[in-house]
């Protein structure tokens, strides 16, 4: 029979197993098509649907195969955001997370002071690896695994393709320019996925009901003593101009003249 | 295959307003009364609201006796009507119609459905309903009585070809007591018990429109919250049923939508093209210059009325909402009186579970609760005006306002409805219609359209959209109605292409928007719309 | 006001998107300095201090600088940050995965992707995945950005005589180890990271037929990709869609061939900087965009193309 694919974890077999940190960020969904309002303050998000970001989806995926190989002991989920967020944590959850933390607040809060309050979370909880995506589809910022790896003084499996934990360090394959590159990193480590890391398990039923009893609490940034005021400022968004068509070339010879002379991009 | 199982009381198929309100009037009968009662609720949206589409103007009646503090609860009901037009379009004129009776608004509120649904659900949750959008109800489960035990929920993650694929999830079944259908006009598993009961012996067929509806974001000076028009006449030919909506929502938000009666007989005609030409009446276009198209989708609507009522109970389960068919035609508003059988159906379903807490019974005392409500009485006095229209707009006009004003819809007869798949004339009979090219600035294509309604489906899936007969859309959708689902399909899904020196129909499944235009008109009803994966679809914002 | 930009390089030349980075720390304003922070790097520092508008190149050469490792390159742009206004390095993964980290340990915010300098302070980039511009102004002291190269033409590799400075390396921070790379030169490059894209959509008629398009994109050293209606014929894979729900490009380079330019493959590859259209329907809206637009068979354009660009 069809059983549940996550296993049962006891904590009290988990103390000296690795404990695995996942940031998970609330995006608009992929599906979704972003519009910047008629007044430029902002993106119209008024009752978009919206979802875990992908790249943290894969994050998760991640952790839970890390676990179910053994390599693994707990797993905690944390997000920073707006009480929303409970339902991107319950998501994390009801893939197989084990426990939530969410950093409520309800401001604005970029990448830099999400790197500050995620840095004060492994303070406390110790994990030996944090796994975030490697960037969010919404403000495609691509830093805070990165800023997180540097407030901690650890090493950075950026953009992995494929994680391999071995006996106090680990082996990342990374998506690079033209290739894959392979780093050995040493443990404890923060690891951004990548599209290719793996492709997330579809969420079941019954584990959505789970995810509902599994542990959740809340703490403020200030809490947690981190400042999270802005350092960038939003002045305004607009629409991507239009492109405008170009030039209607005769054969292939004038079109490669062009490409060569002209846009120098052969 | 074997599947998990979970066990509910009740489980409702379908997250509109008429499945939300019988779950939480299940819960509510369940707090009042003491006697608990599990309540599931699946859609097959990627979130509720995420396949919702309507004008919409809604009567609160229904609301009111739900959740009467639902003002306190913050019900996104924001826009009272205002002014409320009604206009006759000729090609280049625009004469204002006295508004009929049943039109008129006062008290009404200018509402996106898919925004009251997402706080309908909210209210049902915090009354302990388990509501699961993504999971669409793909089969009805039987027991051996032939009583319904439940449904089962889609398979996830196979291929093309139907084969598992690396992250494969069986489906699930959820079991229940009673097993609520609420998937909206023309659901895919309520054809199946049409079938199956018989259900439909006996009363008229149902009859559908297809409405095609734009959400704007307009210039200032052209807005003003509250305005309500609507349109007959051009560019629908007097034959062909159809007219328009225009509502002003807050925000400098203009809902218009276009609704064709899908009993045309004109294979050339396509309601999308209708829709982008009415928008350039010299009456409506001025309201859209400078300003911005938001989102777009399109839904079938259940014309009937009350003729095509089906028998709405059967061993283990009921049918409420527009799979049923409650809209009100003249009134074109039919959410009111889906909440109100959803409403009906909680209470018939809750007496039976409390005096017999059995799997597979029927609640047969639903559909009399249901004629003692003032729905049932709604819809048997506008029950005449919609097949009136079968002769044409000017005789359906002055039959309409007989029918009203002299008989008050007690007239001694009732007129009867017909098949639309069966209404198509061959083309050979009938004249092309030549639309205007979209501009890109009020008039658009299919595919920048259906790019706004955010719609996707995992593309390596079975097709959702099944033919009975691979041959019938070469050999006759195409040799003899020059390949209608072309047009009729406002998503661009149907295309005819050339392969290999031969006309064939290519399936674009990815754009569907789930409207089931497709599953209704097509002449030989050899289309079966079957859900996809769930989460797949539109995702509506607003609509 | 003086900019350093980080040169990304393979030890022994210098990566041309650092030409397009010198280009945005360029129009920025004020004096640019080049770090090149390498193994045997000597070439390359040679070849910055001859780009135009650099007045000074940094030049540190130890073995753990070798592969651009963040965790040791980072503490070393730290050291040498205070002296700078700006940062800038270009939105490579090698740059992406290094400048955070500067960034966080500079306790500054960073400007990511920038497309457009509006003054010294003030930059646009795209979020949204290209869907929304904003316009974002930094209140801190430095200003760590990322270039997106497609956005500033690149600088000329000649006309500057910058000194080269040679710095003491600091530290092997001791956390990464290059293990290894597997740089897919022999077969195509990935669409999300290639050059140049050659997409082929409904026109080219069957998957027997896309070979038209792998050859030219062979010929390219180009990526190959397909629009949605391709991929929904069966001609192509999925993974090789670029549109609406498969990739987002911006290449140097996109030849769309056979392709009319629905909204959804519009919105995949209007980024690219140039855009290249072969369509024998002269009123397909992909020519909307185009750069250069082909009227013509594609069967017939696509070999001669091949030929042209072999001569």
């Amino acid at each position: 029979m069809a059983g549940i694919a996550i296993p049962h974890v006891t904590y009290a077999n988990l103390e000296d197993e690795m404990k695995i940190l996942v940031a998970v960020k609330r995006a608009i969904d992929y599906n979704v098509k972003a519009r910047p309002k008629s007044d430029g303050t902002g993106v119209d998000l008024a009752n978009v649907k919206m979802s875990m970001n992908p790249f943290d989806e894969i994050a998760v995926e991640e952790a839970i195969r890390l676990q179910e190989a053994g390599k693994a002991g707990e797993i905690v989920v944390v997000s920073v955001g707006t009480a929303a967020c409970q339902e991107t944590l319950r998501t994390a959850m009801a893939m197989g997370a084990d426990r939530g933390i969410l950093v409520q607040s309800d401001d604005e809060v970029q990448p830099l002071a999400v790197a500050k309050l995620l840095k004060a979370i492994v303070d406390k909880e110790q994990p030996g690896l944090v796994i975030l995506g490697k960037q969010a589809i919404d403000d495609d910022s691509n830093q805070t695994g990165q800023m997180l790896a540097g407030l901690l003084g650890w090493g950075q499996g950026t953009f992995a393709a494929k994680v391999e934990i071995g006996d106090g360090s680990a082996n990342v394959k990374r998506e690079v320019d033209g290739g894959i590159q392979t780093i050995a990193l040493k443990l404890p480590l923060v690891v951004t996925a990548d599209l290719r890391l793996n492709e997330p398990r579809y969420v079941k039923l019954p584990n959505i009901m789970k995810a509902k009893k599994k542990p959740l609490d809340t703490v403020t940034p200030a809490d947690l003593g981190v400042d999270i005021a802005p350092r960038l400022k939003l002045l305004k968004v607009t629409e991507p101009p239009a492109r405008a068509g170009g030039v209607k070339v005769a054969d292939v010879n004038e079109l490669v003249a062009k490409l060569r002379n002209e846009a120098k991009v052969i | 295959m074997e599947r998990e199982a979970m066990e509910f009381d009740v489980v409702i198929v379908g997250g509109g307003p008429s499945g939300l309100a019988c779950a939480i009037r299940l819960r509510q009968l369940a707090a009042e009364s003491g006697h608990d009662l599990s309540v599931c609720l699946i859609d097959k949206g990627s979130e509720i609201g995420a396949h919702i589409l309507s004008g919409a103007v809604i009567e609160p009646r229904a609301l009111n006796e739900l959740l009467p503090d639902w003002k306190d609860r913050g019900a996104p009901l924001n826009t009272l009507v205002g002014t409320d037009r009604f206009l006759f379009l000729t090609e280049t004129r625009a004469i204002r119609f006295p508004t009929p009776p049943q039109m008129h608004n006062e008290g009404n509120y200018i509402v996106s459905l898919g925004n009251v649904c997402r706080w309908l659900a909210q209210q049902a949750e915090a009354l302990g309903v388990d509501i699961y959008p993504g999971f669409a109800a793909a089969e009805v489960l039987y027991h051996d009585d032939g009583s319904v035990k439940g449904v089962a929920t889609g398979d996830m993650g196979r291929h093309k070809d139907g084969s598992e694929g690396p992250n494969f999830a069986p489906g699930m079944e959820l079991h229940a007591k009673q097993t609520i259908f609420a998937e909206g006009v023309r659901g895919s598993l309520t054809k199946t018990l049409f079938a199956r009961f018989k259900l439909r012996e006996g009363v008229d067929p149902q009859v559908f429109g297809l409405g095609v509806k734009e959400l704007w974001e307009v210039r200032p000076e052209k807005y003003q919250q509250g305005l309500v028009t609507h349109t007959v006449g051009w560019p629908m030919d007097s034959k062909t049923y159809g007219g328009s909506f225009c509502y002003h929502l807050e925000d400098n938000l203009v809902a218009i939508g276009f609704v064709t009666g899908l009993n045309y007989e004109n294979p050339y005609l396509s309601p999308f093209e209708e829709m982008q030409r009415f928008k350039t009446h010299p009456a409506i276009r001025d309201t859209f210059e400078g300003g911005r198209r938001v989102s777009y989708g399109a839904r079938a609507i259940s014309a009937g009325g009350f003729q095509s009522i089906p028998k709405l109970s059967f061993p283990g389960g009921l049918l409420v909402g527009d799979t049923a068919g409650f809209l009100n035609v003249p009134k074109i508003k039919g959410t009111h009186t889906a909440m109100k059988s959803g409403m009906t159906a909680a209470e018939s379903v809750f007496e039976l579970l409390r005096a017999e807490n059995e799997p597979g019974k029927e609640a047969v005392d639903y559909p009399h609760r249901l004629k003692n409500t003032w729905l049932w009485d709604e819809l048997y006095r506008v029950r005449n005006i919609k097949p009136s229209f079968h002769w044409g707009l000017w005789p359906a006009m002055a039959y309409g306002a007989l029918d009203t004003y002299v008989l008050r819809g007690k007239a001694p007869w009732t007129l009867h409805h017909h098949p639309d798949h069966e209404a198509l004339k061959p083309a050979a009979q009938c004249r092309e219609i030549v639309y205007p090219k979209p501009d890109g600035v009020l008039t658009f294509d299919r595919l920048s359209s259906v790019f706004l309604s955010n719609t996707n489906h995992e593309e390596d899936q079975p097709c959702h959209l099944t033919l009975h007969d691979d041959t019938v859309p070469t050999r006759l959708n195409l040799a003899v109605y020059a390949g209608p689902e072309q047009r009729y399909c406002p998503a661009g899904v149907y295309e005819f292409v050339e392969e290999a020196g031969q006309q064939q129909l290519r399936i674009n499944a990815q754009n569907c928007v789930h409207c089931k235009t497709c599953d209704i008109k097509d002449p030989s009803q050899n289309i079966n719309w079957v859900t996809p994966e769930g989460g797949g679809g539109p995702n509506y914002p607003n609509m | 006001m003086t900019a350093l930009v980080i040169a990304e390089h393979n030890n022994k030349s210098l990566n041309v998107a650092t030409l397009n980075a010198i280009a945005a720390a360029a129009s920025i304003g004020g004096e640019i300095h080049v770090l090149v922070a390498g193994q045997d790097c000597g070439a390359v520092a040679q070849a910055a201090a001859q780009v135009a508008g650099v007045t000074k190149v940094l030049s540190v050469d130890a073995p753990h600088y070798a592969h651009a490792l963040a965790e040791n390159l980072a503490p070393l742009v730290v050291s040498l940050a205070p002296a700078y206004s700006h940062l800038l390095v270009a939105a490579t993964t090698s740059g992406k995965n290094v400048m955070p980290r500067i960034a966080a340990l500079l306790d500054v915010a960073q400007l990511s992707d920038i497309i457009e300098v509006k003054s010294a302070d003030t930059f646009v980039r795209p979020i949204y995945a290209g869907n929304v511009l904003a316009t974002v102004q930094s209140v801190d002291a430095i200003k760590a950005i990322t270039v997106r190269t497609t956005a500033f033409d690149p600088v000329a590799t000649s006309g500057g005589s910058a000194a080269i400075e040679t710095m003491a390396a600091g530290p092997d921070a001791g956390l990464s180890q290059f293990v290894g790379e597997e740089l897919t030169k022999s077969s195509r490059p990935e669409l999300a990271a290639a050059d140049i894209i050659v997409s082929g959509g409904r026109g080219v008629g069957s998957a027997e037929n896309f070979k038209i398009i792998e050859a030219l994109a062979d010929k390219l050293g180009a990526a190959v990709g397909a629009s949605r209606a391709a991929v929904d014929a069966g001609y192509v894979p999925n993974d090789y869609q670029v549109g609406q729900t498969g990739k987002v490009v911006a290449p140097q380079l996109y030849v769309a061939i056979g392709i009319s330019g629905a909204i959804q493959h519009l919105a995949g590859m209007k980024d690219s900087k140039v855009i290249v259209a072969i369509n024998k329907d002269e009123e397909a809206p992909i020519f909307q965009v185009a750069d250069y637009g082909l009227v013509g068979d594609l069967f017939k354009e696509v070999p001669a193309l091949v030929d042209a660009l072999g001569k």
